[in-house]
This record gives C-alpha cells, structure tokens and sequence, in this order.
C-alpha cells in the first residue's frame, strides 16, 4: 500500500504548527498505525531529518498513551480501538491520512502529536483515589458487593485515562473521563468514605483545567476505546449534584 | 473551603448544565401548554374560543405569574447558553483540520447554540407580534353574537378601529342571546399570516425547535443525572415524538393554516 500522510508538525508549544506532507511507500496492511509511523520515522531519521514525536507505550490497547487523531475522529476509524490497534488494513491504497494531535486547552502540545495530559494526573490526584492507611488487605469476602455493581465498576474502571473522550468532544469535555473515575470508586463500599469530598474535588480540579462543559452530544462515548458508557457521567452528574447539597 | 458552597454549584461545569436542564425542560412543558392553546385557531368560530382563551392567559394572576417566571426562564436560559458557547470554545482554541463529527454524534446534538440562538430570534419576532402587540399595540374589538337555545354564533362583528374598552373582554346577556365584545388576537395572527415571508420564517424556526428539542429533551434528564435504562427509552421516545415531531409540526401548521385559507 501506499499512503499519503498530512501530519502536523509542531516544534513546541510556543511555536505554531504546520502540516507536512510525507509519502508512505510499501505498507503492509498488517503494520500497525504506529508501525506505520516507525518506518516513516526511520525513514525521516535517515534522510537527516526530525523524526514525527508520537506518545506511545504498551501498544496492546491497555495504557492509553498513544493519542492521534485521525481523518477526524480520535485513534481512527475503527470503534473500541486505540490507535496501537489500528491497522492499515482499514485504509485503502492510495488513501490521504490527516493526523492531528489531541486538541484541548487543557492538553497542550507538547511535541508534534506528542500532547500534555497532565491535566489527567492532576484530576486524579485531587480525589480519584481511597485512602487507606494502614494494615493489610482485607478478606475479599469479607465486603460483599452486588455483582451488578461490581460490573459497573469494572466498566467504568476500563477507562485508561488516554482522553480520547475529550479529543471527540466538540467542547473538549472530559466529563467521560471523570465520570469513569469517580464511578468506578462511588459503585464499591471502599469509595463511600471519600464518596462526597472526591466527586466535588475532582469536578472543581476538571473545571480548573480549563476542560469544556458536556453536551451530551455522546461523541465520547462513540469514540473511547473501552467503550465507556455516557451513563457513567449521568452518575457523575447525581454524584456531584447530591454532594452539593448534603455539604 | 469556599467553592464547596451550594451556589458555587451553578458556576461549576455541572451546574451550568443543570441550569439549562432546569430552564429548558421547564420551557418544554410550557410549549405542550402553548401548542394545546392553540389548537383553538382551527376552530372555526371566528375566533372566539381562542380569543377569550387569550383574555385568560393575560389577566388570571396564577397564570400571569407563571408567564413571568416563564419569560424569565427564557431569558436565563438564553444568555447561559451564549455563555456556555463561548466558554466551551475556549477550550478548544486550536480546530481540528479535519473534523469527521458526524461519526460518533448526531447533527442537533453538536449545533445546540446555532439552533437556540435561531429560536432567540424567533422569539423576539414572535413576541414582538403577538405579546407586545396584544398587550401595548391597537388591537380591535370584535362582537360575538351566540344564541342562547342552541348556542349557535349568529355574528362577529368587527367594533372598528376607534372602538375603546377599559377591559379586554366584556360579556352579556340579552334576550335569547350572548354577546361577547373581545380583543381580537384571532384576527391579528390572520392579518399576520397573510404575509408569506412571516410564514415561511415561523416554519423554518419551527424545524429549528424539532432539532433543538429532539437532542434538548432527552438531553435534559441526562445533565440532571437521570439516565436509567428501564426509562431512557421512554424519555426518548416522548423527546423525538412530542418534542421534535408533534409540537413543532403543530405550530408550523398554524401560519400554514392561516396563509391558505385567506
């Protein structure tokens, strides 16, 4: 396959970006998108030039680093993927690629595709945990969940955090994220000591991150990688409503 | 710590949604009423009904009340929207290239401020024409004539331009007759739609309601933290069938209704 690829370029944050044109020549179908990259890459570094920074890591859809936006839509065209997922078998020969960064006040450029999403970090840091102090794990058993919870927890505790909800959202929203994080702890009897405290903190810590407010237009949800449900931020909706109000 | 006060609540990115969810749903009920009102247009007694439904709607202080909550729930409504707009577009100060929207979100859902901005317009044109009017403009009376036995209109007849009353409606009886002398809206919202213009206009902001409510509604319980799958299917079946189809192809029948029959 050959492959025309726009990809934006950007030295820094300060600097403003550009796209640059690269030709893609003898893809595999079974290459990865990132594969894809690395040859590109290679190529560039052997030509003396900058090769394109992109964030990635585990590349087997669990650790949420890589981040591109592609033809439009966060980690491409496929749906409950993320882009380490993506292969070029989902693209045609001859095809044109538009890859762009993550874009959100809160997630500045760092280098290229490269993007800041400390903005993340912060969020959890202000609540997104249980504390405890001290002694040993108890007995499973010995705090009885309702299955149905504990599923929901589960789900929402899918959520690897790569902000792809707030990349889709027209208001660069990151409600879905949130949501995930604060559900994932309101659902299970070890969340329910901080249950109050966290959702508000979390919440103010987003809201300071300069992240938009939700339209519930669902683009999150039709584009996160591990199928987050938009339930979750009605949850988080009722969580922070009814902590308003009991504090 | 001071953002943990109640009131921070509604400057939070929740709270703001819960304000339009609030005013907008409220404004929803109030159109059921409004378009159920109306539906006394089509009947074809000269305007009387719709007319003493009008005097009703203007001079009973629970409802005056209400309307005036209702214009202030508007109000409110529309200026957080505009600033919610804007805020949310500072979030995003560099635009995406390429933008492939329609993949992963429905049309309405992504163009809620266009849409609500289309029907500020509208309101003030339709505010202008039918509340302002009505209330500060010359509007003429018109005599109703019904028999008592059988209840049968037997005249309306227009009171002129330079007929003056202190009410807007007077009624009574003589002989085997009612006579009814009332502020004629009925005859304004003809004159009105005679005007082919203003009824295009009101159909067009009319589609912009269906689009407006049908990702709104539903919308609505969402930001309020009610989104259950045993009723979700419910709350959108009545948001695309009675918001977005019903009420708004209803009013858009009324300067239909008006402009062919002249």
């Amino acid at each position: 396959m050959n492959i025309t690829l726009k990809v934006w370029r950007q030295k820094n944050n300060n600097e403003r970006g550009r796209f640059e044109t690269y030709q893609v020549k003898d893809v595999s179908p079974d290459m990865s998108f990132l594969e894809m990259f690395d040859v590109l890459n290679e190529d560039l570094i052997t030509e003396g030039k900058e090769p394109i920074a992109f964030d990635h890591d585990c590349r087997e859809g669990i650790c949420g680093m890589c981040s591109m936006y592609i033809n439009g839509r966060p980690h491409g065209p496929l749906q409950g993927v993320t882009t380490c997922q993506l292969h070029m078998r989902s693209f045609k020969d001859g095809d044109t690629i538009v890859v762009e960064p993550w874009r959100a006040a809160a997630f500045p450029v760092i280098k290229d595709l490269a993007v800041d999403r400390t903005s993340f970090d912060r969020i959890m840091a202000a609540g997104g945990f249980v504390s405890v102090n001290t002694g040993n794990a108890q007995d499973a058993n010995s705090i009885l969940i309702p299955k149905t919870d504990a599923d929901l927890a589960f789900e929402a505790a899918a959520c690897i955090g790569c902000g792809a909800c707030v990349a889709a959202c027209k208001n660069s929203s990151a409600m879905l994220f949130v949501s995930a994080k604060v559900s994932q702890l309101a659902l299970l009897p070890q969340g329910q000591v901080e249950r109050h405290e966290r959702v508000i903190k979390m919440v103010n810590q987003m809201d300071e991150e300069g992240f938009g407010s939700c339209t519930n237009t669902g683009a999150c949800e039709a584009e996160c990688p591990k199928n987050i449900s938009v339930e979750n931020i009605a949850r988080l909706n009722r969580e922070y409503l009814s902590a308003k109000i009991a504090k | 710590m001071s953002s943990n006060n109640f009131l921070s609540l509604f400057n939070s990115s929740i709270g703001k949604k819960v304000i339009m969810a609030v005013t907008g749903l409220f404004i929803c009920v109030f159109l059921v009423v409004h378009v159920a009102g109306n539906f006394q247009l089509f009947k074809a007694d000269s305007g009387l009904a719709f007319n003493k439904y009008a005097v009703l709607m203007t001079t009973n202080p629970l409802i005056k009340t209400v309307s005036y909550v209702l214009y202030l729930t508007i109000i409110i409504h529309a200026i957080r929207g505009i600033m919610i707009e804007f805020e949310n577009r500072k979030a995003r100060p560099v635009k995406y290239a390429k933008y492939n929207g329609n993949a992963n979100s429905k049309w309405a859902s992504r163009n809620m401020g266009i849409l609500g901005t289309i029907l500020l317009v509208f309101i003030v044109v339709h505010m202008h024409d039918f509340w302002y009017n009505y209330k500060f403009g010359h509007i003429p009376y018109t005599l109703y004539k019904t028999e008592l036995a059988t209840g049968k209109m037997t005249e309306a007849k227009d009171m002129g331009p330079d007929f003056k009353m202190g009410s807007k409606m007077e009624e009574m009886l003589a002989g085997d007759y009612k006579y009814v002398i009332v502020k004629d809206l009925y005859k304004e919202v003809k004159e009105e739609f005679k005007q082919l213009w203003l009824v295009l206009f009101y159909v067009v902001c009319m589609g912009a309601v269906s689009f407006h409510l049908y990702h709104g509604f539903r919308s609505g319980f969402q930001s309020l933290g009610l989104n259950n799958r045993k009723y979700n299917n419910i709350f959108q079946s009545i948001g695309t069938w009675i918001f977005a189809i019903i009420i708004p192809a209803s009013f858009a029948a009324m300067p239909l209704y008006f402009y062919f029959n002249q």
